[in-house]
């Protein structure tokens, strides 16, 4: 198939712009309980799932085309196929519970809501990776969650879908429910390895990657709750199911969360590819009718969008395409109230804050553009300034340790390349004016 | 001289028998009686390695102290066979071990950029007046009914719901600044308001025993937080369902791909 037709074609043609999977048990009573989850078709897809071959598994997760929710977009089986097939050390699946880049909300109410679809999803990605041992890594601010899952993992056990020999199937696993401690880096996959190790949470070099090294040294692999819970649905319906839905490439049905200034804001689930024009009318339209400024794909770390961006089809390859990243598909939508370089150094200040510390290029080039930015949010900024910024992104961008020092220069670049005039128009009032001293002491100093 | 003389007052705060200003938490060697250690011992069981037990054994300390005191560090050092100072080292990369006691109440203000364009950050400075404090600091005698700890907080993953604040970690959605300031005085007053979602409002104490995994004590119940979902959490399936939409329809009978060729 040509590259155009496959971007060019939806697999779902025919599907409803609302095609309600992850979310369709959210409206039921006390959805987050095991009778209701049970009621509705609940820990049926473990039933298959035991029955089969675990191998077997893996490649239906392949043939679905399911990619990672956290960000990335990896394909799932294709990483858990990479974990060994003997079993000569303890296998480890840790899920990635820590939901914290900004704009993204979709974890926190899946496990609220229906913590049980998790834990299946765990139990039969566990078997299909051949790991005993579960670890669901929660942000600890996410205190109901904990709470949700602490109680949905009891009755689990209660009912036999955990601990030993699950369903009379001679498979084990243990889950443990583990609360984080404050840090957004934990939510890159080997800095929560770490975390979970007992340690500061600081990202690890890759290779050795987790399915050789992970926690513990042993194979593990780290994937995301929307992925994990997922998986049930794509055993029931099968691979072809799973792709009547969304783009060739990117198949299945997505959680958009849709955050600011809009009617309507909260979870839309829809067929990857759907674009935010058509999120946007089905969740009212512009709060107010304000007209849109600007927008994130998919968290602070996926470059800005604009009004012009409204039919991209938010997909892996859509959004990259145009220059920005799928992410979380968090989408912070901004009217035109809100000044973009305010925006920006807001975000520039929480990845300062967050930078582990680990690597220069990022613990360095965090702490000064965002001193940068917010000289020049107090209007003492210079064109020059606009050039620093875009110097320290070129020495942070793929120079740094992790994702993390990446995520941080989007919000600056793409706020440069969309909004250039509105970073000149904070430096109006010291244009020709020699301010090179006051610039001079700003730089020189670390005191703020 | 000046760095020789920073550097002993950091031996003074690592110093396993000299005070330190957060142990006036009343904190002592009983502190950490035989019930604690018991409960420290079971979350060691809980992990094939036993430091993994680290980060939930530290909110179990503040569990009992309301902070992370060098005591509460030499305790779990001694349960996990680390030194004190590689515990000190974890302490102080998360933002949620506080290391001067909380207040009955913390309260935690969204200033991330959604939040904050939203009123998250007038919500802040609204409440920072009110209490007369800053960033981790608090309002009242720590751990004493209406005292009130105040900090802003990135992200909250609650952004449908913007601008959020937290109190011990339950969401209060939607947060104008009087919203917001009638909470916290309400707080101060020792009459703690219900959260928009989770569970009633205790003590910060006993939501950290809860973050150390041991659901058996005030507001862990989960029958007094089942409310229903939030409007926002179930737009699109609400929608969904008036319209009629839904997803394709599963087929009856789905077959496994067979087992791969091993090679």
């Amino acid at each position: 198939m040509s590259e155009a037709n496959t971007h060019g074609t939806t697999a779902s043609a025919g599907s409803a712009p609302l095609t309600p999977v992850l979310t369709r048990r959210w409206l039921s009573p006390e959805s987050w309980s095991l009778r209701t989850y049970e009621q509705l078709e609940g820990y049926t897809a473990l039933r298959t799932a035991l029955a089969a071959h675990p191998d077997q598994i893996t490649e239906l997760v392949k043939s679905a085309g399911l990619r990672g929710r956290g960000g990335a977009g990896f394909p799932s089986g294709v990483k858990w196929g990479f974990m060994p097939k003997e079993r000569s050390r303890p296998h480890y699946l840790v899920i990635n519970a820590d939901e914290g880049e900004p704009g993204t909300c979709k974890d926190v109410p899946l496990m609220m809501a229906d913590p049980h679809s998790l834990i299946e999803g765990c139990v039969i990605a566990a078997y299909a990776m051949r790991a005993n041992h579960c670890m669901i890594y929660v942000r600890g601010e996410a205190l109901h969650c904990i709470r949700r899952l602490h109680h949905a993992v009891r009755e689990a056990y209660e009912a036999g879908y955990l601990g030993r020999n699950i369903l009379d199937s001679g498979f084990d696993l243990d889950v443990v429910v583990h609360a984080g401690a404050g840090a957004y880096i934990c939510g890159e996959e080997t800095a929560l390895l770490d975390s979970l190790e007992g340690k500061r949470g600081q990202p690890r070099l890759k290779p050795p990657f987790p399915a050789q090294a992970g926690l513990y040294s042993c194979p593990t692999t780290v994937n995301n709750v929307e992925t994990i819970a997922s998986v049930p649905y794509i055993v029931n319906g099968g691979a072809e199911w799973f792709r009547s839905m969304g783009r060739e490439k990117s198949p299945g049905p997505k959680i958009f969360s849709l955050s600011g200034h809009v009617e309507r804001p909260g979870q839309y689930e829809a067929p990857m590819g759907t674009t935010l024009r058509e999120l946007l009318d089905l969740a009212g339209g512009m709060k107010d009718g304000v007209p849109l400024k600007f927008w994130t794909p998919g968290g602070s770390s996926t470059p800005l969008f604009t009004a012009d961006h409204l039919d991209v089809p938010l997909d892996f390859e859509g959004a990259t395409e145009a220059g920005s990243m799928l992410g979380t598909t968090a989408l912070m939508i901004f009217n035109e109230t809100v000044s973009v370089p305010w925006a920006v150094m807001k975000w520039t200040q929480f990845y300062e804050h967050e930078s582990c510390g680990k690597c220069t290029p990022c613990r360095e080039g965090c702490f000064w553009m965002a001193q940068v930015l917010e000289r020049m949010v107090a209007g003492r900024g210079t064109e020059e300034d606009i050039d620093t910024l875009l110097d320290v992104c070129d020495n942070v961008l793929g120079r740094s340790f992790c994702a993390l020092g990446d995520g941080a220069v989007s919000p600056i670049t793409s706020g440069i390349k969309y909004f250039r005039e509105e970073f000149l128009a904070l430096c109006e009032s010291n244009r020709g004016q020699d301010n090179t001293q006051d610039r001079e002491s700003a730089l020189a100093g670390v005191a703020r | 001289m000046t760095e020789q003389f920073d550097y002993t007052r950091t031996e003074h705060v690592l110093d396993p028998s000299g005070p330190t200003p957060a142990e006036h938490a009343g904190s002592d060697a009983d502190v950490f009686d035989e019930r604690v250690r018991a409960e420290a011992g079971a979350i060691i069981e809980r992990y094939p390695d036993s430091r993994s037990a680290l980060l939930p054994m530290l909110h179990l300390v503040q569990s009992v102290q309301g902070c992370v005191t060098t005591e509460g560090m030499r305790f779990c050092a001694e349960q996990l066979a680390l030194s004190t100072a590689e515990v000190n080292a974890v302490v102080t990369f998360y933002t949620m071990y506080k290391r001067e006691p909380c207040g009955k109440y913390l309260v935690s203000v969204c200033t991330n950029t959604l939040c904050a364009a939203m009123g998250g950050d007038e919500t802040y400075r609204a409440l920072s007046e009110e209490l007369g404090v800053g960033h981790e600091e608090t309002a009242g005698t720590p751990g004493s009914e209406g005292s009130v700890t105040l900090e802003h907080a990135e992200c909250l993953a609650a952004c449908d719901f913007a601008p959020v604040m937290q109190v011990n970690y339950e969401y209060f959605d939607h947060q104008t600044a009087e919203r917001a300031l009638e909470t916290v005085r309400a707080l101060r007053r020792g009459e703690p308001p219900h959260p928009t979602r989770g569970a009633p409002l205790t003590d910060f104490k006993d939501t950290e025993r809860q973050l150390a995994g041991f659901f058996d004590g005030p507001g862990a119940r989960e029958g007094a937080t089942a409310s229903a979902s939030a409007p926002e959490t179930v737009r699109g399936a609400e929608l969904a369902r008036q319209e009629g939409w839904t997803a394709p329809p599963m087929p009856d009978e789905v077959d496994l791909p067979p087992v791969p060729d091993t090679k």
